[in-house]
């Protein structure tokens, strides 16, 4: 599996934790992966994004300039980045916090309202893992039995309620 | 092996040392390294070790000397900003011959700057670390498991040599996480610190370790001595990764998280039919002269990808005696090449696009 992913919204919205685990589903799956978060003053309430690498052999820059797959979680973000994505690439949107379509035709665009999904059934903060579960069914990045161990290595065992409610999140975006 | 984990860069120096039995780390929070410092605040106390908040670089650096002075590991780490403001301990240490680790996770400047990746401080750390003739042994990483295995050893190094090892990395390499086991390091067979000042226990002539020399017949002989020393590092530590460099016509010179997105431009390059190849320096004093002389003989050109305005490619000029051209591929203040810029730059020395 090779896949280059960058994953963009606001600060505060599980940006970096949403990459956190996709690295680590692609690392049980046996691919090499590299995680690059945005850094710095930005982050405080500003937008947040990271870079996700999958590839079958050793990875040279981690920062992903032209992804396969992006996801756009707030405005800012799909004016940065949707002119960067890999023609044929996936671009998933939460359609409740971006109201315009894509611009772009020569990419596959997905709308999920995430955030309104979450918020509806009880999974507040979780339009992000919402979000990776659309991403996973629609491109085969991990399989579904994978994504239980990788939640364990983000979310402590000692957190159980939370990874119960982030493997919900994601099947709920499977699904949406 | 041990098992893989996920870690940041920063993260996995601060393990690493920890690993290596470094049980002294001072720090002062500076982005983007400071999760060194929090790592270390949160595993030191665990492991009987000590984690202390120095009130400014110049204090920690200082209590690096003190506790090295002592014969224990001691380190401390910054950026840029703040290796600046720790020459004058690196210089000291250097005097006293004092073995350390210092960690730069390099952000932009001059002055403040900002806080993306930079590669800067190449002059800082490989010419200018403070005043007096002195080295200190640099070892640049380019991945996380870099990371680990040259903090093994910078730590062995610094103590068979006497000498303070530095870190380079930069902010890509201190942010970003990938795949890195930990085993322990491997057992060395080291000299033992019998310099230190411990306490004599009224059983012998008490040590001194000191930096200040009077006369300058002494303090002649300690600088000579020193670089005796500095000419066995230069034969046998010199360190480099080679990237399909055989055959390469073009060969990229880069450390670092640099020499991380050459690889993509040098296979982009090869797809186009020009041999491209990496020369990555793992040390970057001493510098791998021979592996440069060495490609030189069949080599074209060189590119040298920094991002900084030019500084490595100082030694690799004069590793190459100007035999073969060598040009510069760069982006400086925080900006990071991109492959395409990288491959354009390999285009060129090869004699425009093929």
């Amino acid at each position: 599996m090779n896949a280059k992913i960058l994953i963009a919204g606001f600060g505060g919205q599980g940006i970096l934790f949403a990459g956190k685990f996709l690295v680590y589903a692609g690392m049980i799956g046996g691919a090499e992966v590299s995680w690059l978060p945005s850094y710095g003053p930005e982050m405080r309430g500003g937008t947040a994004n990271c870079s996700v690498i999958f590839s079958d052999s050793p990875i040279g820059s981690p920062i992903v300039d032209t992804p396969d797959i992006l996801v756009a979680m707030n405005l800012p973000s799909l004016d940065k980045f949707e002119p960067t994505v890999r023609p044929g690439g996936q671009l998933f949107i939460d359609s409740a916090l971006i109201t315009r379509p894509a611009n772009r035709s020569d990419i596959e665009t997905h709308y999920i309202p995430a955030t309104r999904l979450a918020e509806e059934l009880g999974l507040q903060g979780l339009a992000n893992m919402i979000m990776i579960g659309r991403v996973l069914e629609k491109t085969g990045l991990c399989p579904p039995d994978i994504v239980t161990a990788a939640m364990k290595k983000v979310v402590p065992e000692r957190k159980k309620a939370l990874l119960d409610k982030n493997l919900e999140a994601i099947e709920t975006g499977r699904k949406a | 092996m041990s098992e893989k984990v996920l870690m940041k860069g920063n993260e996995a120096i601060a393990e690493a040392a920890i690993r290596a039995g470094c049980r002294h780390f001072f720090g002062y929070p500076i982005t983007p390294q400071t999760e060194v410092a929090a790592y270390m605040a949160r595993r030191m106390p665990k492991v009987d070790g000590l984690y202390l908040q120095a009130e400014s670089e110049i204090a920690a650096i200082n209590m690096v000397l003190g506790a090295s002075a002592a014969g224990v590991r001691a380190m401390t780490s910054s950026s840029s900003p703040g290796i600046a403001l720790k020459s004058e301990g690196l210089s000291y240490l250097a005097g006293c011959d004092l073995p350390a680790l210092v960690v730069n996770v390099q952000r932009g400047g001059p002055g403040l700057g900002g806080i993306q990746p930079s590669q800067s401080d190449y002059f800082q750390a490989t010419r200018g670390a403070g005043h007096g003739d002195f080295h200190l042994l640099v070892l640049a990483p380019n991945s996380i498991q870099e990371m680990v295995d040259l903090t093994y050893l910078a730590f062995e190094l610094a103590d068979r040599y006497r000498v303070t090892a530095m870190l380079l990395a930069d902010g890509i390499l201190g942010q970003m996480m990938e795949p890195v086991s930990l085993p322990d390091p491997a057992a060395a067979d080291l000299p033992p610190k019998d310099w230190a000042v411990t306490g004599t226990g009224g059983k012998r002539l008490h040590n001194i370790v000191n930096s200040l020399y009077l006369k300058p017949e002494d303090l002649e002989a300690t600088n000579l001595a020193r670089y005796e020393k500095y000419a066995v590092i230069q034969r046998r530590e010199a360190r480099h990764e080679a990237f399909l460099l055989d055959d390469a016509d073009i060969v990229v010179a880069a450390y670092g998280a640099s020499a991380r997105i050459a690889k993509n431009a040098i296979l982009a390059a090869r797809a186009e039919g020009i041999r491209a190849g990496l020369l990555r320096p793992v040390t970057l004093w001493p510098f791998p002269k021979a592996a440069f002389a060495q490609a030189a003989k069949t080599a074209r050109a060189f590119v040298t990808v920094e991002m900084s305005m030019g500084q490595m490619i100082e030694d690799v000029e004069l590793s190459v005696r100007c035999a073969k051209p060598v040009t510069l591929c760069s982006r400086v203040g925080g900006m990071v090449p991109a492959p395409e810029q990288i491959l354009e730059s390999i285009r060129q020395a090869a004699g425009g696009a093929k």
